[in-house]
């Protein structure tokens, strides 16, 4: 059960090798009793089970799945919950993939995988976790966003046409579970710096993951729908969300070439 | 939705409300039945009266009050609020032997709970006012007297509604020849003073309560203000000319609207309430006061609760056995800087013997803490280790966060609870969030 404090003492983590994923369990694991952690990579997930068991006392159980087979995700959903053997307080859904977007939009079956592995699986097993927490009377879903579909940018609009889907569609799941006892927290990350984004340069507010993990927990103890990473984004996004295209198009593009300048930059070193 | 009176750990489940205790019994009796608990008018702080996703039985209908016989003893509903009791018997001359600090509480809840009053160091709990209940389990309802079955009467005070769900009870009342206290308050500014002083006249007086401002000034140590007192007999009214007419308990006469846009309570306003508080009472050396305002002084308004905000609040409290480790505790929560309600402190008679009983012979204290600072979670699991260590325990029905393996070291006879459990439930089909939370079998 959540306490008070919302700390739960049950927790599965869809995605639970990702790093912002791993750090965000540091913080919420102090009552945890129960833990379940899927992901794709069996050596991380077996590695990762006894550090997490030593480190945090729980009861840690793994599940395998991949997000590339949308059709299976109630599968893993429900190999998740019996895994977690009883009521599960927190569910963290960190499942995605970057890509490259220059490459990839070249090649469809490359720009249909990012959309499934970055929606429409996350979507489907959303709805199947959704349906187990209101039968359950009570629960969390934390979902990470990205606020790169708020407003989708001509060097990433693969990955961020994805996230805005996701996005909408938790805003809609959480309005669908209002007074059910379940909450959805949208976590709508900046740049962090981790696998994912390994050899990229760094953006203005790029965060290390320790940092984001504290940012989102606090949102989520807070009891925030939408959380930014770092909070001022939710401003700096407003601005960018209302500024005209000639000026969009303008700063995406200021970008990308800071971007490649870095790159040949670092290349030539 | 629901919460407890705290307003955290919201969560649905299928609530019903029986009209009798056949429609109990049914319930519980049915095989299809599983993850149920009573809840009356949702008063304890935490998780205690909910089952997430699973059926709660709200008992508020089973509310009859019988005639009262000549010595005293009346038949109450589990359901029948204590305002709902002492509107009746009051009238008669009568009062409710040990009341809690609000009338809105089930009397099923007062048992589940095993509430104690200002007057424990007199009178004990409420357990030793409860001559027998009717409890409806999933093997059947019986009714219980302490010599007719001592296990489970004992366990079913103050255990949190997972032995059954009680649907009526016989209370032993006490006789009153005016509904007036006679009350004197006293104003401190060093705990040490004030607890020598509780712990030397205390017998003087049936009930006795102090107010303490757990955060320290500068100026001088902690402020506090005794209040203690004594049943008022017709002779004291008329010596001191107060009006003998009996005052029905008043209803609410404020509320507090649902949507609070910020939460009213936090450290500035704690603050200046504290002081308000403590500075009012140096005024009134020795009242009179009707019994239901010196009892159930918050009760004048309805939902106090919501000025928390959305977050909530929790009330932490616990007792312990020595003066000095309540010293301890009371610097702790003042040296940590999280805003803190006035607290209560008071001296606690001898414990009974049920299993999950809260009180024993000590010192109690309980304080109203708001969620969201920093700091809160680890300064109360710091202290539930402090108190374990001292042997000491926190009260089930306030708590909303307590560690099941320092459950364990507050209640050593979790055991002795369970075997009743295993004996009246094999099927488990009682169960709420506390217990699910707290690892009680």
């Amino acid at each position: 059960m959540n306490n008070a404090f919302g700390q739960p003492q049950s927790i599965v983590a869809i995605g639970g090798t990702s790093d912002i994923a791993l750090e965000v369990l540091t913080l919420i694991t102090s009552r945890c009793r129960n833990l379940v952690l899927a992901g794709r990579d069996d050596g991380a997930l077996s590695m990762l089970k006894s550090s997490l068991a030593a480190a945090t006392g729980a009861e840690v159980a793994t599940v395998h799945f991949d997000a590339r087979e949308p059709d299976r995700a109630s599968i893993t959903v429900k190999e998740c919950f019996d895994a977690a053997g009883g009521d599960v307080d927190v569910v963290v859904v960190a499942v995605g993939e970057l890509g490259h977007q220059e490459s990839d939009e070249r090649e469809p079956p490359r720009v249909a995988q990012i959309i499934r592995v970055n929606f429409e699986w996350p979507a489907a097993a959303l709805s199947a976790i959704a349906h187990r927490l209101r039968d359950q009377g009570h629960g969390a879903i934390i979902v990470l966003s990205s606020v790169a579909g708020v407003r989708v940018r001509r060097s990433n609009f693969l990955y961020g046409s994805a996230k805005a889907g996701l996005d909408s569609f938790c805003q809609g799941l959480r309005e669908s579970l209002r007074d059910t006892g379940v909450s959805v927290h949208i976590v709508r990350a900046g740049f962090v710096r981790t696998k994912m984004t390994r050899g990229m340069v760094d953006p203005p507010l790029a965060l290390d993951t320790a940092v984001a993990a504290r940012f989102i927990v606090r949102g989520f103890e807070r009891g925030d729908e939408v959380v930014w990473v770092p909070p001022r984004l939710q401003w700096i996004m407003a601005g960018m969300r209302i500024l005209p295209s000639p000026a969009w198009r303008y700063l995406t593009r200021l970008e990308m070439l800071s971007r490649k300048d870095a790159a040949s930059h670092r290349a030539s070193e | 939705m629901l919460t407890g009176w705290g307003r955290t750990s919201p969560v649905s489940a299928n609530v019903v409300r029986p009209l009798d205790g056949a429609e109990v019994e049914a319930i519980l009796t049915d095989p299809a039945t599983s993850n149920v608990i009573a809840r009356g008018f949702g008063r304890s702080y935490g998780d205690a009266a909910q089952r997430s996703g699973g059926r709660v039985i709200d008992v508020r209908s089973l509310d009859d009050v019988s005639p009262i016989d000549e010595a005293g003893r009346v038949v109450v509903g589990a359901g029948a609020s204590l305002h709902k009791v002492i509107n009746t018997v009051l009238q008669h001359g009568w009062f409710i032997a040990v009341t809690p600090g609000t009338r809105y509480v089930s009397v099923g809840g007062a048992i589940a709970a095993d509430v104690h009053g200002k007057n424990h160091h007199r009178d004990g709990s409420f357990a030793s006012h409860v001559l027998e209940f009717c409890l409806a389990t999933p093997t059947g309802t019986v009714s219980v007297r302490q010599d007719s079955d001592p296990e489970l009467f004992w366990a079913t005070m103050g255990g949190m509604g997972l032995t059954g769900v009680i649907t009526s009870a016989t209370l032993q009342l006490m006789g009153v020849e005016t509904p007036w206290v006679r009350a004197s308050s006293k104003r401190f500014t060093t705990l040490s003073e004030l607890m020598s002083v509780m712990e030397s006249t205390d017998d003087r007086y049936r009930y006795s309560v102090a107010w303490l401002d757990c955060s320290r000034s500068l100026r001088s140590d902690y402020r506090a203000v005794l209040t203690q007192g004594n049943l008022a007999s017709a002779d004291d009214l008329r010596n001191a000319n107060v009006p003998r007419e009996r005052l029905a308990a008043s209803q609410p006469r404020l509320r507090v609207p649902s949507a609070i846009p910020v939460r009213l309570v936090n450290s500035v306003t704690t603050r200046i309430i504290n002081t308000a508080w403590y500075q009012r009472s140096g005024r009134r050396k020795l009242t009179f006061e009707p019994l239901t305002s010196f009892f159930y002084p918050l009760d004048g308004i309805e939902n106090w609760n919501r000025l928390y905000g959305h977050r909530g609040f929790l009330q932490y409290q616990i007792v312990v056995r020595e003066p000095a480790t309540m010293r301890e505790i009371v610097n702790n929560i003042a040296v940590s800087g999280v805003p803190s309600f006035l607290a209560v402190l008071k001296r606690l008679g001898p414990g009974n013997p049920g299993p999950l009983s809260f009180c024993s012979e000590g010192w109690t204290l309980a304080v109203d803490f708001p969620i969201g600072p920093d700091g809160l979670s680890s300064l109360l699991d710091g202290l539930d280790l402090f108190v374990a260590n001292a042997g000491g325990r926190v009260y089930l029905a306030k708590d909303s966060r307590l560690r099941p393996e320092l459950f364990e070291a507050m209640y050593p006879r979790k055991g002795d609870f369970e075997a009743v459990r295993r004996r009246v439930d094999p099927n488990r089909v009682l169960a709420s969030d506390l217990s699910c939370r707290l690892g009680i079998g």
